[in-house]
């Protein structure tokens, strides 16, 4: 097993003390915000509104809004009949590729953003 | 794969990549792949995976891994949990320990503090959001705030990847294949 590599027998990367005191994540919260931003502000074919209404879950017209709360709710009840009727309403597949992404991260944000919120009110405690 | 661009839209030197992967791993190209490298200008979460599962934290990646799954199994998502189940299982050497989690998470041969975590990420998961009570059981378990925060790290990176899984209908492919994606993402990780 060659140096840094990870496995079962050397969890650990040499770079990374094993006495716990540097052991935190530290850039969640900077490569959450450029993560966001891409998707939402960065060059891409379908229009930065319609990006955001996807990350928002808000506003959003058949059959774009079953597509985009399908993704948000319960992604693994998507059928093929979904993709195809959005595709039937002219959207390109770049653009339902952002569309989704953007839908993906929204919700996953608000979820996580739930669980930093609900670790804050009780640390203030 | 439900859109083209995914299997077949990728540039040229990623394509060029795709046919050596073909070529040394005797694999084929798994869909996960496909999508984190289709138009990374666009959407690069592999950055922030990274960090999430190998980036300094008081949980094992192995005890990572298995949260990745766990969320997954949450999520229905076919793809994620056996990619990472099996992850998990070979960081841990123990098929039977990930297996048995997923199956029934309160009987499951594991530490509390990291039984707790997992209820939580279900949670989570499952009603799109928790609250005090939730933090609190997982303190009461000997969770410390800082491995909440890492955990939820986790669960951010795998309730997006879960869900563009299954809407872009990833494919689980063969077993081989999937052992393979296993042995990459323990020795080069996500980045």
């Amino acid at each position: 097993m060659s140096s840094g590599s990870w496995s079962r027998a050397d969890p650990m990367s040499p770079a990374i003390p094993r006495d716990g005191l540097a052991a935190n994540m530290t850039d969640i919260g900077r490569l959450h915000d450029a993560l966001v931003r891409r998707a939402l502000d960065g060059d891409g074919e379908a229009p930065r509104p319609l990006r955001r209404a996807a990350y928002d879950l808000h506003g959003l017209d058949e059959p774009l809004r079953t597509l985009v709360d399908k993704t948000a709710y319960h992604a693994y009840m998507v059928t093929d009949d979904d993709i195809a009727s959005v595709r039937s309403a002219g959207l390109t597949e770049d653009q339902i590729f952002e569309i989704v992404v953007c839908a993906a991260i929204g919700q996953a944000t608000r979820q996580y953003e739930s669980g930093l919120k609900a670790l804050r009110a009780v640390a203030a405690d | 794969m439900r859109l083209a661009i995914l299997d077949r839209g990728h540039r040229l030197r990623t394509r060029a990549l795709f046919v050596l992967i073909r070529i040394v791993s005797r694999q084929p190209v798994l869909d996960a792949v496909k999508v984190a490298l289709y138009r990374p200008d666009f959407y690069r979460a592999g950055p922030l995976t990274q960090e999430a599962m190998r980036g300094p934290s008081e949980w094992s990646v192995g005890d990572r891994e298995l949260m990745a799954a766990y969320v997954s199994k949450v999520n229905s998502c076919q793809f994620c949990v056996a990619a990472h189940s099996a992850t998990s299982s070979l960081w841990y050497g123990d098929d039977a320990k990930v297996a048995a989690t997923l199956s029934n998470l309160e009987t499951a041969p594991i530490d509390e503090p990291l039984r707790a975590t997992l209820r939580m990420l279900g949670t989570l998961t499952r009603e799109q959001h928790i609250d005090e009570e939730d933090i609190r059981a997982a303190l009461a378990a000997g969770v410390t705030p800082q491995q909440i925060r890492d955990a939820l790290a986790v669960a951010f990176a795998f309730n997006i990847t879960d869900r563009l899984a299954d809407v872009f209908g990833f494919e689980v492919a063969g077993q081989a294949a999937m052992m393979a994606g296993a042995r990459h993402l323990l020795r080069r990780g996500y980045g």
